[in-house]
């Protein structure tokens, strides 16, 4: 094999190296008595350094490993979403932890590992090393729903995760299989250079490979109709790891489709009507039944299907001003539902706990800050300006008018609409209803307060100082033409 | 330094006030308050020096503030007023001054938080009337629901919830659908100009052809109807005005509905010409079903607040009827009504808030006689209602009698509907009057009410002094608003010459009839008006 061309620059790689050295490092002291506890700092460390990394590599646009491992704005803009994700799943989840008796040092190494597999997604433009950082991301996610041994919730969430996920991949591969054998490559560079001519070729391995790397993913974002296992397993997987669920994977998710879509098969019109369609459904089903649910961890599981419907508008659009949009809107929503997740495990850390509607009565009249940082994610989450929420709804849907989908924004406009009834039931049990008996203290640590501070500055920042974080979704795009 | 400034010290002053609370102890109530009323108190002398220096009779927009805000989709932080929106601005600080002085006994529950709404509430208000990027002026419309669902949500009545979600989701309703349509000009501005901006005096230029401009007309037209309310979109305000306390029912009804009316002609009129002259019978109709609807519900009511609220959708049903009178008195009147109705219901609200605090009833039936008991309150109540109905000395007066003198001009059927209203709104007030102030006292637990407090006395006389004063020399109103009406008109009239409007029945011909018919104190305004028309906006 010749070598020369290869360019094994392992600098490109330095942030996943620096994650997977600390995740086997909290590995190995973990089996030692005093190293179990160095896992939450060892993990912190492991995240910091490889954001420090991408922030370094920032700007560079470097392809090594045979054309296999790309880095540019786009593969450093999604690290940046998975590793301040991770960050903050992992500050707020240490009491969770304790509390529950399931603070184990592998916990931390499996959120690292999950997260280099998100990363190694985003950098890369052959579909195969897109499968590979799928996987490296899902095993760990699955046994990370069940990681609450005990509970017999958990337990389902894993094994159905597990289950649909494996089913999923499925898809996926069978996808690029026939895409390789319509163009005998995985690259997507390749089969965006060639589109016209394999489209002649050979159509039905082409379209068909497309359609099951869509539905592949569509289970992974959770779209509509391959939404139904996330309510589950959102409901029974520990609720700081519902909060890493809504914002990583998700990520990843439309990172592999915003390159596979917007790129490889930019030139596919066919596939337009399917993601209208796709994103129609999700939008009006995750709201709708988002209506009716009485417990807040399942409802904030529709809300994020609802959320992955507005996504995939403007990866209907597609474009450069509705690609950047998307991005900008999963930098936002990132912050915004794991703050609102921060709080809900700062509430589930007490014990005798279900986050059921009814159990926030009345948390305003005791932890009125609390409740207020709940409110402003609400509010952002239902598209109030000037928040995060708001700009990524008014990006997403500028670029859909401009493209003439205005009845798909204003679909969009309708269901978030729905979406501030749910959203606002939130605001009214936390602070209009009383509760019927005291409301049990909720204890605060630094880590905790740090994370909301984090998601808070970057919820209301993002809305009013939004000009900095569009310029990088916008280069962002540029990028990967 | 002042011309550039001041605008945003005003509309972030409460905000910062807000912020200020939070540094206080939430058990440290006297500090609370008076850090609230100073706030408050300062953001009015503030808005007194906007209208000492405002300068009378010129059209442009003044003390304008321009910075870019995002680059990238031309969105700029750009704020002016003309003198409709200074006439909004000293009324809404006014009324919020004295609505935070009245909660001063009145509300005890999470004192903090009350006061941290209303500033918060006051800030997004003020955001509103200022804002001349369409993008701002979303933002403050959106944002002052928040505090208002929470002072409804919170520190309302018994329905407090219900009301407090009916109100923000039928505001969100229509201000999501206009959202679309801001978009949807956004981007026809640029492909014809090449610009990205919502800028609205920019926007203003904007040429759309009929059918784009009429769905675009109708999206806003419904956000700003739901606010104002518009019959039949009325039926989250009586619940909203009944439920909140009484301070969010003076501002609700003081100010918020005026945000409709303020939309109506700040965006829907000169952005929207042809559409609006198209569809003025439609809204003029529904104006006119608001105001008798308004006002045959408001007889059967035996909540006095009820009544009051109902009162409120005919009365806004003239401000309506004003403005797409489309002609200059109808549009004046309807302004100098819009700050009537703020000020008169405004006062209305309070009183029935300070009889409520006595009695904890509103039940029209539960009183009767309390002149003899509280003597100064009736007389106070005397007055909001007679300036309520419209009688001649008082601010009602000259609001309804030009509103009517427009409608008058442009289909005497519209002037003689509307003036039904006016008869009704005396049958209604007065027979309310009279039964709960007139007459025995027939209830024991009246007989030892306390007369008003000084405190209530000062949060009430201000307002009288202004009932008295506009109905006596409005002329400092209408020199004020004068050059933004004419200048509105003025957009609109051109668009009215364009050919294939030119046939229309409300045309070029009535306009001119204008001058030949009106009283000479009109005709003064009228050739003012002419000389604005040759100005040109800048900025």
């Amino acid at each position: 094999m010749d070598f020369s061309g290869a360019n094994l620059n392992f600098s490109l790689l330095l942030p996943e190296i620096a994650l997977a050295i600390s995740g086997f490092a909290i590995l190995l002291f973990g089996v030692t008595k005093r190293g179990k506890d160095f896992g939450f700092g060892l993990g912190l460390l492991g995240l910091l350094a490889a954001l420090a990394f991408t922030v370094q590599q920032w700007g560079s646009l470097e392809t090594g490993f045979f054309g296999m491992v790309t880095k540019d704005g786009f593969s450093s803009l999604f690290n940046l979403i998975f590793l301040m994700g991770g960050v903050i799943s992992i500050m707020i989840s240490r009491s969770y932890l304790i509390s529950k008796g399931i603070d184990k040092p592998e916990y931390y190494a499996l959120i690292l590992f999950s997260i280099l597999g998100m990363m190694v997604m985003a950098s890369t433009y052959d579909m195969i090393i897109i499968f590979l950082g799928l996987e490296i991301m899902s095993i760990p996610l699955y046994v990370l729903a069940g990681f609450n041994r005990k509970d017999p919730k958990s337990n389902e969430a894993g094994i159905k995760y597990f289950i649909m996920g494996a089913f999923a991949s499925g898809f996926l591969l069978y996808g690029i299989a026939l895409v390789y054998g319509a163009g005998a490559t995985t690259d997507l560079r390749l089969i965006a250079a060639n589109f016209h001519s394999l489209a002649q070729s050979s159509p039905m391995f082409l379209y068909a490979g497309a359609a099951l790397i869509l539905i592949g993913f569509g289970f992974k974002v959770a779209a509509v109709p391959f939404h139904m296992w996330a309510p589950d397993v959102y409901q029974g997987a520990p609720t700081p790891v519902t909060a890493f669920f809504s914002v990583g994977p998700k990520a990843a998710g439309f990172a592999a489709l915003m390159r596979i879509l917007a790129f490889g098969f930019d030139s596919m019109d066919e596939i337009q009507p399917i993601l209208w369609t796709l994103a129609v459904l999700t939008m009006v089903v995750g709201n709708l039944l988002a209506l009716f649910q009485d417990n807040i961890k399942r409802m904030l599981a529709y809300s994020s299907i609802a959320h992955a419907g507005y996504i995939l508008v403007a990866l209907t659009v597609g474009g450069e001003s509705a690609v950047a949009s998307g991005m900008y809107y999963l930098l936002g929503y990132t912050f915004i539902n794991l703050g609102a997740f921060a709080i809900l495990t700062i509430l589930d850390t007490r014990d005798g706990t279900d986050s059921r509607f009814s159990e926030i009565n009345g948390m305003a009249a005791r932890h009125p800050y609390l409740a207020s940082l709940l409110a402003i994610f609400m509010f952002s989450l239902a598209g109030f300006p000037p928040t995060a929420g708001f700009f990524g709804k008014l990006y997403i849907f500028s670029g859909a008018v401009d493209s003439g989908f205005i009845w798909l924004a204003i679909i969009g406009v309708m269901t978030s609409f729905v979406s501030v009834y749910y959203y606002m039931r939130v605001v009214v049990y936390c602070f209009f209803n009383k509760s019927d008996h005291p409301f049990a203290q909720v204890s605060l640590n630094p880590y905790l307060m740090v994370a909301l501070l984090i998601t808070a500055v970057g919820a209301i920042g993002l809305g009013v100082l939004p000009s900095f974080w569009i310029d990088l979704s916008r280069q962002a795009f540029a990028s990967f033409l | 330094m002042f011309e550039s400034q001041i605008l945003t010290w005003l509309t972030f002053l409460p905000l910062a006030g807000a912020f200020a609370l939070l540094l206080v102890k939430k058990e440290n109530v006297k500090v609370i308050k008076a850090i609230a009323i100073a706030t408050a108190g300062i953001e009015m002398l503030l808005s007194f020096a906007l209208y000492a220096s405002f300068d009378v009779g010129v059209t442009r927009m003044q003390f304008v503030i321009n910075l870019p805000w995002v680059e990238q989709f031309g969105i700029n932080y750009h704020l002016g007023i003309d003198g409709l929106s200074l006439l909004l601005i000293v009324m809404t600080t006014i009324l919020t001054f004295l609505a935070i002085l009245s909660s001063w006994r009145s509300v005890t529950k999470s004192v903090r938080g009350y006061y941290f709404s209303m500033l918060f509430l006051l800030t997004g208000m003020i955001g509103v009337f200022v804002a001349l990027d369409l993008f701002v002026f979303y933002v403050f419309w959106e944002v002052m629901l928040v505090p208002m669902y929470f002072l409804i949500g919170i520190w309302g009545g018994l329905k407090r919830i219900y009301a407090s979600i009916k109100f923000v989701l039928f505001t969100m309703f229509g201000s999501l659908l206009m959202l679309v349509a801001l978009l949807y000009i956004y981007f026809a501005y640029y492909t014809q100009t090449g610009v990205h901006t919502f800028d609205l005096i920019a926007l203003y230029s904007l040429n759309l052809p009929f059918g784009a401009q009429s769905w675009v007309y109708l999206a806003f037209a419904l956000a700003f109807a739901i606010k104002v309310p518009i019959w039949p979109l009325h039926t989250w305000l009586p619940d909203a005005h009944v439920q909140a306390p009484t301070a969010g029912s003076v501002i609700l009804a003081g100010v918020l509905l005026k945000m409709g009316t303020y939309g109506f002609l700040r965006i829907c009129l000169p952005m929207f010409p042809e559409a609006s002259i198209h569809y003025a019978p439609l809204m003029v109709g529904l104006a006119l079903i608001g105001i008798v609807y308004g006002a045959f519900v408001a007889m059967v009511q035996k909540d006095i607040k009820s009544l009051v609220a109902f009162s409120s959708v005919s009365h806004m049903g003239f401000v309506m009827l004003g403005i797409f009178a489309l002609n200059t008195q109808g549009m004046q009147g309807a302004v100098l009504q819009m700050l009537n109705h703020g000020i008169t219901t405004g006062a209305l609200f309070l009183i029935v808030g300070m009889i409520y605090e006595r009695r904890h009833t509103r039940m029209i039936s539960d009183f009767g006689g309390i002149a003899k008991v509280m003597p100064v309150f009736s007389a106070f109540f005397l007055i909001a209602t007679l300036s309520s109905i419209g009688l001649p000395l008082t601010n009602g007066f000259v609001g309804e009698f030009m509103i009517l003198l427009g409608a008058f001009k442009a289909n005497w059927i519209y002037g003689t509907i509307a003036a039904t209203g006016v008869i009704l709104a005396a049958i209604y007030m007065l027979w309310m009057f009279q039964r709960v102030i007139w007459g025995k006292i027939t209830h024991k637990e009246n007989e030892n009410l306390k007369d008003l407090t000084g405190l209530e006395k000062a949060v009430l006389i201000p307002l009288v002094v202004l009932i008295f004063w506009i109905g006596l020399a409005p002329n400092a109103m209408f020199k004020r608003m004068e050059p933004a009406v004419a200048n509105i008109l003025h957009i609109v009239r051109q668009a009215d010459n364009a050919p294939e409007f030119f046939s229309a029945q409300d045309g070029e011909e009535e306009f001119n009839q204008d001058l030949a018919n009106t009283p000479v104190d009109q005709q003064l305004n009228q050739s003012q008006e002419n000389e604005h028309q040759s100005e040109t906006l800048t900025q």
